[in-house]
């Protein structure tokens, strides 16, 4: 049941950095063993030995509850050692100090890092030093947060029984969020139907837009609408993205204030959705800004399934990193 | 006693007298004596066999980071210089973004003599514009001119105010020299580290758009004819770019400019890894920071637009932007990294891929290497008239190599076209009749 395709991609890469070049059985293998693992989360004793003697290093330099913890509980249900370190966030000036930090946690034996840097391409920096240790992308700058979309994709599945045509409609900072990149991947992957909405000067335009002549473009039938109600419209999925107040400042908006009033998800939208359509957000959210608090809490939100999955997702892929194994051998 | 030189049975090709021929070349004390089909061999004259090669004046580059003074682990004159040798030039123009920077008398006096007791070829330098090349107050531009320097840039940054732009530019103009900007609008291109497109989308960096190089050059090209000075864009990277200047240059505006060799060959795709496809996934070589340089490499349509304008004659000449780094500043995340290409040594391979693939005439090459960037200087360099300085370049157009840049002499081992194959290798340079590699 269980199939060894994911195992084979995620060894051949020996790291997990962004879901570019995933195919559908790729996504589907993990998702299996994520039943695997869902099934753990459920026990009454959640403690497996799988990874006993393995260490696990989650290296944020950005600030980061429930990612940080997800992979620590991922961890440590599994039984590995997770050691968490904290680095300065600020961009050291000639960078020696993330290429001598990766060395150093290389050296003391760390079969994992967990990274989220705000730097793009920091996963793929550290893979590249690296010899024996895997590195897992916990979100760079605004590149990809692979396990983010991974968690995404399974909890579409698991409530709406089926990813493919499924009309999946992500509203906001689309330009900088690193989310919305790896699932424009995952979900197109996955061959869903999606719509991005938001303002103009938060839509990567040229991600869109530029080599549309090539055939292999990968994102050649998303769809863009900058009306909100249109955008839901019949929507199975609504995903609403963080809004940062550094976008008011950098003059991408006007204030949040508008910003709300043009694409903040509320009830009376949300009913132009389909009547079993799901609400999804990556978090940590701002309620009454992209999201009503109504919505975030409501009858259609899944936005705390999504932690649950999220943990199970991060024990798969640490899983498979780690051991190359296949789960249900040794579970 | 007097020096001898006879190169033999070459293709000399001396754009600035039309010259394309079979023929050997003749230097006598470090000047060019005779071209000639069949020069007989002097006494007590050095041979050198170039059957098959190339002769052509030695290669002048406008702009190039010696990082002397200040940033000696980059580059020294020395090795800059070595390394300019090496790539078959015999003129570099040294930029003032030195530290101290290159903004009065001392500096520069500093910088002409590290150049006479080390470097191998000629070295002009370049004052800054402003003090500090802060862009607040000129330098002193007229005792500047005294010392010899080309023209005055605060290359790296921008001028960023207009009115200063305006008075350097009217200040310059008397002196007949021009005022050299890197023009980039700030505010357009903060916090970017590449071309804003396709590429950055995917890859998450922010990306500069054109629009931030083209404004500025807007603004200065409306300056330059406010003024009457002379504004020379440094590495102009974008279609929009040429644009405007070819529309200044046909109303009588002085505005010349440069293109680099790696605007001319490489996209943005570089920074997905050499030779990345749009759509691939990434892998090992994905984030290149060697591909990191500012203006950044730009799309396809910018670099035929380049190629096209540099044989039109838009684009005055080449230049290579030669910016060597340290490994230390390249280790690090995209973001992070240091802008900068060093190109002296292998302008050349990676140009003449132009050449091979029918793109432009050898002789169009070589003319935008020498005859025209002497042009601009306003010196007597770069071609092989009699009389004139034994500067000599000898190239193999044939012979292929592959680029490793620990086999560089420059410090500066950063470059996207490690492991590249290119073909046209320089197999002597000669300065003033005086072999230098």
């Amino acid at each position: 049941m269980i199939k060894d395709t994911v195992a084979k991609k995620l060894l051949k890469q020996n790291h997990l950095l962004d879901l570019d070049g995933f195919s559908q059985s790729d996504i589907q293998a993990i998702f299996d063993n994520t039943d695997s693992m869902m099934e753990v989360l459920d026990r009454g004793i959640r403690k497996v030995p799988a990874l006993r003697g393995k260490t696990v290093i989650t290296l944020f330099s950005e600030a980061s509850t429930r990612t940080r913890v997800s992979f620590e509980q991922a961890g440590k249900i599994l039984s590995a050692d997770v050691i968490n370190v904290s680095s300065d966030g600020s961009s050291s000036k000639k960078g020696e100090s993330l290429y001598n930090t990766a060395l150093t946690l290389q050296a003391m034996k760390a079969d994992a890092i967990v990274v989220r840097h705000q730097h793009s391409g920091a996963g793929y920096f550290l893979a590249q030093q690296m010899r024996s240790t895997s590195i897992i992308n916990a979100g760079d700058g605004m590149h990809a947060h692979p396990t983010q979309s991974l968690l995404d994709l399974y909890t579409i599945k698991k409530h709406l029984g089926d990813i493919e045509s499924k009309r999946v409609v992500i509203v906001g900072d689309l330009l900088y969020s690193r989310v919305a990149r790896s699932n424009l991947w995952g979900l197109t992957t996955m061959g869903a139907d999606i719509v991005l909405c938001g303002p103009n000067t938060l839509l990567p335009q040229d991600f869109l837009d530029s080599r549309l002549d090539d055939v292999r473009h990968p994102f050649k039938n998303i769809t863009i609408e900058n009306d909100i109600n249109k955008a839901l419209n019949g929507a199975n999925v609504v995903m609403a993205l963080r809004l940062q107040s550094e976008r008011q400042k950098a003059g991408h908006l006007p204030s949040l204030r508008e910003y709300s009033r043009r694409f903040g998800i509320n009830s009376e939208r949300l009913k132009l959705a389909h009547p079993k359509a799901i609400v999804m957000h990556p978090g940590p959210m701002n309620e009454g800004v992209e999201i009503e608090p109504d919505v975030a809490h409501g009858q259609q939100s899944v936005i705390e399934s999504q932690v649950t999955t999220g943990v199970a997702i991060r024990m798969a892929i640490l899983y498979d990193l780690i051991t190359g194994n296949r789960p249900e051998k040794e579970l | 006693m007097t020096s001898k030189t006879l190169i033999k049975g070459g293709r000399i090709i001396d754009p600035a007298q039309g010259i394309d021929q079979i023929s050997d070349l003749l230097m006598v004390d470090g000047l060019i004596e005779e071209i000639n089909t069949s020069i007989s061999k002097p006494r007590n004259a050095e041979i050198f066999n170039a059957e098959g090669l190339i002769v052509s004046p030695g290669f002048i580059d406008i702009h190039c980071h010696l990082r002397e003074p200040g940033e000696e682990y980059k580059e020294t004159i020395e090795t800059g210089t070595a390394a300019a040798a090496a790539g078959g030039f015999t003129t570099v123009c040294a930029m003032p973004n030195t530290q101290p920077a290159m903004d009065n008398q001392s500096v520069v006096e500093y910088v002409l003599r590290k150049a006479k007791e080390t470097a191998l070829i000629r070295v002009f330098p370049i004052g800054a514009i402003t003090i500090g090349r802060k862009g607040k107050q000129l330098s002193e531009m007229s005792e500047l001119a005294d010392l010899g320097v080309i023209g005055f840039s605060d290359d790296g940054d921008p001028v960023e105010d207009p009115n200063i732009m305006r008075q350097a530019l009217g200040y310059s103009a008397d002196l007949k020299l021009p005022i050299i900007n890197h023009c980039e609008v700030p505010s357009l291109a903060e916090g970017a580290s590449m071309n804003e497109g396709w590429v950055s989308n995917r890859l998450g960096l922010k990306g500069m758009p054109a629009s931030a190089e083209e404004v500025m050059v807007a603004r200065d090209i409306s300056l330059a004819e406010l003024t009457g000075g002379h504004v020379h864009i440094a590495h102009a990277s974008t279609r929009g770019t040429i644009a405007l200047i070819e529309s200044a240059k046909a109303t009588g505006i002085k505005v010349t400019c440069e293109v680099t060799p790696h605007h001319l060959t490489l996209t943005e795709n570089a920074v997905m890894g050499h030779g990345k496809d749009d759509f691939q996934p990434l892998d090992n070589n994905a984030y290149d920071t060697n591909a990191k340089v500012n203006p950044p490499l730009r799309n396809k349509s910018d670099v035929n637009s380049m190629i096209e304008s540099l044989n039109a004659g838009i684009i005055d000449f080449i230049a290579t932007d030669h910016a060597p780094h340290s490994a230390v500043d390249k280790m690090t995340t995209f973001q992070d990294s240091s802008f900068g290409i060093s190109v002296l040594e292998t302008a050349l391979g990676s140009l003449m891929t132009l050449v091979d693939k029918g793109q432009m005439e050898v002789n169009t090459l070589i003319k935008k290497l020498t005859s025209d960037p002497a042009t601009f200087l306003g010196k007597n360099i770069g071609n092989l008239k009699n009389g004139t300085s034994g500067d000599i370049t000898i190239f193999d157009p044939n012979a292929t190599w592959t680029v490793d840049p620990q086999n560089f002499i420059s410090k500066g081992k950063n470059t996207p076209l490690e492991g590249a194959l290119l073909k046209g290798k320089i197999k002597a340079t000669f300065f003033q009749g005086i072999k230098v590699y």
